[in-house]
C-alpha cells in the first residue's frame, strides 16, 4: 500500500507550540516587513499592492531586491534573476527536509513549502542533525512568520513615517543573529568544521567574485561536498573509539 | 521585455515573482523525490544543512558595519556559552545597537 508509507504524523499540540515557539522572532519579522511596506510604498507601490506582494511572495529579501528595481516600467528578466537568486538557497533547504518529508504525502509536503523560511528551516533542520524529526515547526513556525510578515507590511504601508530607522536598533542583524546561534547551537565535530570552513570560504569567494546573490548557494554546495565524500562512521551503540587518537592536533 | 507598473503590470509582476519563488520551495523537494538517499546523499544534505547557514552568515559579516560585527561575535560567545538560543540573539541586537548608538558605524 503506498497510503501507509507516508508515516509521518503530525501533533496538533506541537504544532501550536512551535508557533509560539517562533512567536518571539516574527515580532521582529514585523519590524523588517513594517521597513519593507515603507519602502514599497515609496517606490510608488499601493498599499493593498504591497500587501499582496508579502502574501504571495513571502521572501523578504528577494522583495526588498524587487522593489529597488521599481519605476514606472520594471524589467521582467532581471527582477525574475535577481529574485531566484536571491531564493535559490530555498532549493537546498527544501532538499535538506527530504528525508522526513517523504513520509509526508505530497499535497501536505507542498503544502508545508509554501511558509519554508529561513528561521523555521534552520529550528528543523537542526534538529533533525540531533536525531528529532520536527516538521511542526515549519507549519506552526512559518505561519506565524508569514503573518508577521503580513501584519508588519500593513504597519510599513499605512504607519512607515512613523518608524524609526531600525537599524539604529540592531533589527536588521535579528535573522543573521538568529541563524548564527541555529548554527553553533547544532552538531559540531571535525567534518562539520571542516564544512563550514569551506562554505565560508567559498561564499566569501562568490561574493567577491561571482555575480550578485550567488554566494549562499555557492557555499552551501562547497560545504555538502564536504559531506559526499567525508562520511560519518555510524557509530553502532554508544561512541566509537577511534576518537581518542584522531587526527586533530 | 518590461512591465508597465500599472494595475493590471503590478499583479503580474506580483504573480510573476511569486512563481519564481514556488519554483524554489518547490524544486529541491521535487528533485529529491527522484534521488535515492544513500548514506553518502544523506551526508551530503546533512552538512550542506548547516553550511546553508554560514554561508548566508560569513558574507553578512563581511559586509557588515562595526554593529554587525558587534552583533554576530556577541551572539556566537553568547551562544558557546549559554547554549541558549534567545538570551545569545537578544546580546547580539543589543550589541549591535550600542555599538550604533556610541557612533563606531558611523557612515
Amino acid at each position: 500500500m503506498k497510503n501507509s508509507s507516508y508515516s509521518y504524523q503530525f501533533q496538533p499540540a506541537k504544532v501550536r507550540s512551535e508557533l509560539l515557539r517562533m512567536l518571539p522572532i516574527s515580532l521582529f519579522v514585523v519590524a523588517f516587513g513594517a521597513a519593507f511596506g515603507l519602502a514599497a510604498v515609496q517606490k510608488g507601490l499601493g498599499p493593498l499592492e504591497s500587501l499582496l506582494m508579502s502574501t504571495m511572495v513571502f521572501a523578504g529579501a528577494s522583495q526588498f531586491a524587487a522593489i529597488d528595481m521599481w519605476g514606472s516600467e520594471v524589467s521582467v528578466i532581471p527582477v525574475m534573476i535577481v529574485v531566484f537568486a536571491i531564493n535559490s538557497r530555498h532549493l537546498l533547504m527544501g532538499a535538506s527536509l527530504y528525508p522526513m518529508l517523504k513520509d509526508v504525502a505530497p499535497a501536505k509536503r507542498y503544502g508545508l513549502m509554501l511558509v519554508l523560511t529561513d528561521a523555521n528551516w534552520a529550528v528543523s533542520a537542526q534538529e533533525y542533525q540531533s536525531g528529532q524529526r520536527n516538521l511542526e515547526v515549519i507549519l506552526g513556525g512559518g505561519l506565524v512568520l508569514w503573518l508577521g510578515w503580513i501584519v508588519g507590511t500593513w504597519l510599513g504601508v499605512y504607519f512607515g513615517g512613523l518608524l524609526q530607522d531600525p537599524k539604529s536598533l540592531g533589527m536588521d542583524m535579528v535573522l543573521g543573529c538568529f541563524l548564527l546561534a541555529m548554527a553553533l547551537g547544532g552538531k559540531k565535530n571535525p567534518r562539520v568544521l571542516v564544512a563550514w570552513v569551506l562554505a565560508a570560504a567559498a561564499s566569501l569567494a562568490a561574493w567577491k567574485w561571482l555575480p550578485a546573490n550567488t554566494h549562499v548557494v555557492a557555499g552551501a554546495l562547497a560545504g555538502g561536498l564536504v559531506g559526499f565524500f567525508w562520511l560519518e562512521d555510524k557509530p553502532v551503540d554508544g561512541r566509537v573509539d577511534e576518537s581518542a587518537g584522531g587526527e586533530s592536533i | 521585455m518590461t512591465i508597465e507598473t500599472t494595475t493590471t503590470g503590478v499583479l503580474a509582476l506580483i504573480l510573476i515573482m511569486t512563481l519564481v519563488t514556488l519554483a524554489t520551495r518547490f524544486g529541491g523537494v521535487f528533485i529529491m523525490s527522484y534521488v535515492r538517499i544513500s548514506p553518502r546523499i544523506e551526508s551530503f544534505i546533512n552538512t550542506m544543512a548547516s553550511s546553508v547557514l554560514i554561508a548566508i552568515i560569513v558574507p553578512m559579516a563581511f559586509a557588515g558595519d562595526a554593529g554587525a560585527l558587534a552583533a554576530l561575535s556577541v551572539t556566537a560567545v553568547a551562544m558557546l556559552v549559554l547554549k541558549k538560543p534567545l538570551p545569545a540573539i537578544a546580546a547580539g541586537i543589543f550589541a549591535a545597537a550600542l555599538v550604533r548608538y556610541l557612533g563606531f558605524a558611523a557612515s
